[in-house]
């Protein structure tokens, strides 16, 4: 089947297979390999991108499903070569060590930020718990999407 | 020795600070995780790349009657199916294991453990690959599986290990070490002896990024290109030169970016030589990467340890002896990745951080049919089953004594002065300072304000526990004159090249999976050379490219590959001295090293930069007599020991009453990891490890039920922690460095993982002291936890 979506701003269309996985068809046929694929069972979130500015696990929606629809990934979050903020917070914060989960982290975290500019400790923690961290222990993830939330604020004043 | 407290995270000032040597600095590596451009294995992708899909034995333990593989062979996109017997014909059925037993790539008699490789297909796309696994038809005769540890040695249990020449029961290895008779003469005089059995259950690394290979053989220039999910990549290699029969130098081991390992990418798995045979028969690119089902059930688990603790003391809480009996379930094949001589990794540190005067352990390992593995999951070669062990029978003592558990631990510490200090097993601690460390975590948790605490709510009948564990850690492997993975020693190579205009590039024989390694080793190689961290590329990962050493576990490579790091950066600069000396006209003795330049004593004008080195090096004119063009060194590192890390971490948990659920309130982590490069990484590296440490003592087990099939399949079924289960961690330091590393440092990679579980396990215990319990096994999840409120705790297995 042919389906069409816009990724990243860009418009696509490609002749799929009609059980073909939203992950597969990001890494596999467009080659973005910033969202990574682990588990098959919505439980580790490193698949997580953004449908419709929603974030969803990605490795259980149908590429069809995505038809006539926008997905964000973590290619698309840099803005004009620049870092978004929550990926600058990451950097300084040590949000991150092998990076695998770093992706769909990424996408999560900015979507939280963008309903809600200054969430506490327990919103963070909340909003991750879809997703899991092997490395980092999830202090450093918390205080790097507080850096992004102080930042912004300061850039906004 | 000097104790600092970690200053608290209250501002972001500092972050943007780039020490030319120690300090904190932000990631080079990150910028490309930041925005998707990690190169990871599953991200390759070469022209005609197929890809292969294994199919896995459904039953624990079963005979292969046959294998009809010809409606699978039929399927769309499908290039090559493989079984057992097409490979036996090669002779690649099967491969040797870390521990030099043998494992099948594929099996060809029988079924060994559920999840076990029976054949792969090789297709267009991954899709039509597990299609056509669906299609082939294996005939099984099921047998009697061997699935607890225990049933393994009795009389009439199935034989496991049939392919093995004059093997007649399912035995391992036996071992011991320490001294039975003096042990024994302890224990007999002794005022107090207490004994628990205490079990370390099964549990799995999970690294977020599942293990996989893509091969690309050329069959014209007969090169192997592979890259792979290794921890070791020259080991790989050299395990592949025997046993695939390719040469050793037509052979290129890629360990691109490593989504996380704790252990689990240390073997080598069937999946990766059936990727290169699945490459040499098609002659194209393939890629396997297996999902996290088979990676829960089929690669390297950690643990799995039955052991009895038995603890000797006087009445005032003097320690005499500590003694110890282990069953160790190996599973099917002993692919256990441990220094040959040390079958039992480095279980001998039980001891733990305690002046005593004998000790004993006695050690049974068995197969049985269950994944192969063992040493994996940040566990230092097993010191995590050892640290587990010693505190949590140093706190039943403290339970029967009826003394404060951190009072009973400061009473036994070994003594500053008595190190280096030979361990009643035969380890030789290189330094510590223990005492300190124990305050500072006491001091950090406001400990008499807590124990206050807990009387008050223990009276009110609200459940709060403070546990308490120290360990000391052996890592850092080894000394190459008593340590060795199938014959290699455990050295590792560094190199270091400055280039004309002074900037330089590095070459490692470790690998990162994450711990920061194009970080840390810019910073040890600015701190001895004085060139920016930002000006020198680490190159790693690449067995064409880095030199020859054993790779990245049971936290080794500050501790060897660092110390090769500094060591290479040091004989350039002896040969930077030897240039400067001629370029400023003074002897060598009247060079001072000025952390990037060299500066004629007594005259601070008169100085030469290494930048002006390295292009004298390179440039034209006369260099002086004996001296080499070029700015460059090679060095392999042998340590002289391993070196010792410890730590003292105290946790604070709250169980509700009504439903048994555990909260881990408060975590305070102090470690004396020795010299410090990069604080960041190793306050991160602490972090990960204390989610481990919850992992395990609280959710995280694989269970097998009575059939040997895995209930752990799946992370709906393996539960790991996620940011609703942790607190925010509160850590803190000391510094003793160690004395043989040329820059003090120690590693710390393992230690949260090897000291919090004892720590949680050892509050909730206290948590339920109202109840009477001494001891209760991991994973503490609710209902084992209300088992144990009602006398009625049970080990796990």
């Amino acid at each position: 089947m042919q389906v069409t979506m816009t990724v990243n701003d860009v418009e696509v269309t490609r002749e799929i297979e009609g059980r073909l996985l939203l992950v597969h068809f990001l890494r596999d046929v467009l080659s973005l390999t910033g969202t990574h694929w682990g588990c098959d069972t919505s439980n580790c979130g490193t698949c997580v991108v953004w449908l419709d500015g929603e974030p969803v696990k990605s490795c259980t929606v149908l590429a069809a499903m995505a038809g006539g629809h926008e997905v964000r990934t973590v290619e698309g979050l840099a803005k004009g070569g620049e870092l978004d903020p929550i990926q600058e917070g990451f950097m300084q914060c040590h949000g991150l060590q092998c990076g695998f989960c770093t992706p769909g982290m990424l996408m999560t975290c900015r979507a939280l930020l963008d309903k809600n500019p200054d969430p506490t400790d327990g919103e963070i923690r909340e909003a991750i718990s879809g997703q899991i961290c092997r490395c980092t222990g999830y202090a450093t993830i918390v205080r790097s999407v507080r850096w992004a939330a102080v930042h912004e604020a300061a850039v906004t004043q | 020795m000097t104790t600092v407290q970690e200053p608290k995270f209250t501002n972001f000032d500092d972050n943007d600070q780039k020490p030319v040597g120690f300090g904190r600095m932000l990631r080079k590596e990150d910028p490309r995780f930041l925005r998707g451009r990690g190169r990871y294995t599953d991200d390759v992708q070469l022209p005609g790349m197929l890809h292969l899909a294994i199919l896995r034995a459904p039953f624990a333990h079963a005979r292969i009657v046959s294998v009809d593989t010809s409606a699978a062979e039929a399927s769309p996109g499908v290039k090559l199916v493989v079984t057992g017997a097409m490979l036996a014909e090669k002779g690649l059925a099967w491969m040797p294991t870390l521990s030099n037993d043998v494992q099948a790539v594929l099996a060809t008699d029988k079924v060994r453990f559920q999840g076990q490789e029976v054949a792969f297909v090789v297709a267009d796309d991954r899709y039509a690959a597990r299609d056509a696994l669906e299609l082939i038809d294996v005939e099984y005769d099921v047998l009697e599986p061997v699935v607890d540890a225990r049933r393994a040695l009795e009389a009439g249990a199935p034989l496991i290990r049939d392919d093995l020449t004059d093997k007649a029961d399912n035995h391992v290895f036996d071992w011991e070490t320490g001294d039975e008779a003096a042990t024994e003469a302890v224990f007999a005089n002794a005022d107090v002896v207490v004994v628990e059995d205490i079990v370390y259950p099964r549990v799995h690394p999970a690294p977020m990024e599942t293990c996989g290979a893509v091969a690309d053989f050329d069959s014209i220039d007969g090169k192997l290109r592979l890259w792979s999910t290794t921890q070791a990549p020259h080991a790989h290699r050299t395990l592949y030169a025997i046993v695939a029969g390719i040469p050793e130098h037509k052979i290129q081991v890629i360990a691109p970016d490593i989504g996380g390992g704790f252990g689990n990418k240390v073997p080598i798995y069937p999946g990766y030589v059936c990727a290169i045979v699945g490459s040499i028969l098609t002659g194209k690119p393939v890629k396997w990467m297996e999902d996290r089902s088979e990676n829960l059930i089929s690669t390297g688990f950690a643990r799995d340890y039955i052991m009895r603790g038995e603890i000797a003391a006087t009445r005032d809480g003097k320690i005499l002896a500590i003694r110890t009996n282990v069953l160790a379930d190996h599973g099917a094949f002993n692919g256990t990745a441990a220094p040959v001589k040390y079958p039992a990794g480095f279980f001998g540190v039980f001891t733990g951080s305690y002046d005593i005067e004998a000790a004993y352990c006695k050690m049974t390992a068995v197969y049985t049919n269950k994944a192969p593995g063992g040493v994996a999951y940040a566990c230092s070669f097993r010191i995590t089953e050892a640290v587990y062990l010693v505190e949590r029978i140093v706190d039943c003592l403290a339970h029967e004594l009826d003394m404060d558990p951190a009072e009973l631990r400061l009473k036994n510490f070994i003594q500053p002065e008595q190190f280096p200090y030979e361990t009643k097993t035969g380890w030789v601690y290189d330094s510590g300072d223990y005492e300190p460390t124990m305050r500072l975590a006491m001091d950090m948790a406001g400990y008499a304000d807590l124990r206050r605490e807990q009387a008050e709510k223990r009276a009110r009948g609200e459940l709060m526990g403070i546990g308490i564990a120290f360990f000391t850690e052996a890592v850092g492997a080894g000394p190459r004159k008593d340590m060795d993975i199938l014959g290699l020693g455990m050295a590792d190579g560094c190199e270091l090249r400055i280039h004309p205009t002074g900037k330089a590039v590095v070459r490692l024989s470790v690998q990162t999976q994450g711990q920061g390694h194009e970080t840390t080793f810019a910073q040890i190689i600015a701190e001895e050379i004085g060139i920016p961290p930002a000006d020198i590329e680490v190159v790693h990962g690449d067995t064409d490219q880095t030199p020859f050493g054993l790779g990245t576990y049971g936290s080794r490579s500050t501790p060897v590959s660092g110390a090769a790091a500094a060591l290479v950066a040091r004989k350039v600069r002896d040969k930077a001295q030897l240039i400067a000396s001629a370029m400023l006209e003074v002897s060598v003795a009247d060079l001072d090293w000025a952390k990037g330049s060299f500066v004629v004593k007594g005259d601070p004008g008169k100085s030469v930069t290494i930048q002006d080195i390295a292009m004298r090096a390179h440039g034209a004119g006369d260099l002086p007599d004996g001296v080499e063009g070029g700015l460059e060194a090679q060095i392999c590192y042998n340590p002289s020991n391993l070196t010792y890390p410890h730590g003292a971490y105290i946790c604070v948990v709250d169980i509700d009453p009504g439903t048994a659920q555990v909260k881990v309130r408060r975590f305070i982590a102090v470690d004396d990891c020795g010299a410090r490069i990069n604080p960041m990484i190793i306050e991160g590296q602490v972090h990960g490890g204390l989610t481990d440490g919850v992992g395990m003592a609280l959710m995280e087990m694989i269970a097998f039920d009575e059939d040997g099939n895995c209930l752990g399949a799946s992370l709906m079924d393996y539960l790991i922690p996620t940011a609703l289960e942790v607190p925010d961690w509160e850590t803190g330091f000391t510094v003793t460095p160690s004395p043989h590393h040329p820059i003090g440092a120690k590693g710390v990679g393992e230690s949260a993982t090897v000291g919090s579980p004892p720590a949680i396990v050892n509050a909730v215990v206290d948590a339920l002291k109202p109840f009477g319990v001494r001891h209760a096994d991991m994973p503490l999840t609710p209902s084992r936890v209300w088992d144990a409120m009602r006398g009625q705790a049970t080990p796990p297995i």
